[in-house]
């Protein structure tokens, strides 16, 4: 099983971290990816993501060990920025190497949905001079509570 | 020694700082300690908000199941943590 957790103070390249997960995972059937990165629309001007040290990325080791469980993976990275981000930049990516394609992009689903609004991070966006703390919406807690039910 | 309470988050905003020192005077801090020394020396805004139902609370790294449990002794780490968003 091949896994690369990451917290990232600086930005940092998807690319790379996923063509590493395709080169230790050779019997893998497909790759799955998703790249999460600040809009360039809606007049957010920077994003700032603030997490706590003893929580946040022990979280993240934690939520990769349920994606392996449940679904038949190869290899999976899950690596996600703090601090202060530009439009454009990437935020997080999570990526899932397995056999067969259902457990690939089901355990990026389940990964990011956990990420959204499940995970041990305070986002804040820079709007018209001002920053504003966001909460995940309602949505984000529907995708979440779907793999309760299944 | 002191017990080091952290705000994450828009707790941060709300008490001004990122952090704070308490010093019970029995030496250990328990929920209506924390609710009563943050109105007092921080700002009842904060005190608020820890007793919103939607923040939680950790005690040296751990997330307490039930925060109205907590108790903190000198050299501990309390930290609030607001809802959360990632990704």
């Amino acid at each position: 099983m091949f896994r690369d957790i990451r917290l990232i103070g600086a930005a940092f390249d998807p690319n790379s971290a996923v063509d590493a997960l395709s080169a230790a995972t050779p019997g893998a059937g497909g790759v799955a990816t998703f790249t999460g990165k600040v809009r360039v629309t809606g007049g957010v001007e920077a994003l700032e993501l603030s997490h706590y040290e003893p929580l946040t990325l022990p979280g993240m080791e934690q939520l990769a060990l349920q994606a392996e469980k449940r679904f038949d993976l190869l290899g999976l990275v899950i690596i996600h920025r703090v601090g202060r981000m530009n439009r454009g930049e990437p935020i997080v990516c999570v990526s899932a190497a397995a056999h067969h394609r259902r457990a690939a992009i089901d355990a990026v689903d389940f990964c990011m949905d956990h990420l959204k609004s499940a995970a041990w991070f305070w986002k804040r966006e820079l709007r018209a001079g001002d920053w504003h703390w966001i909460e995940p919406r309602a949505d984000d807690y529907a995708d979440l509570a779907r793999w309760d039910a299944k | 020694m002191a017990i080091k309470v952290v705000y994450l988050g828009k707790l941060a905003e709300i008490a001004g700082r990122d952090e704070s020192e308490l010093v019970p005077s029995s030496g250990v801090l328990d929920w209506a300690d924390l609710a009563e020394m943050l109105r007092i020396h921080v700002n009842p805004q904060i005190s608020d908000a820890l007793c919103d139902e939607r923040t939680v609370l950790a005690l040296n790294g751990a997330v307490l199941p039930d925060k109205h449990s907590l108790e903190a002794r000198h050299g501990d780490e309390v930290a609030l943590l607001p809802p959360v968003s990632g990704g």
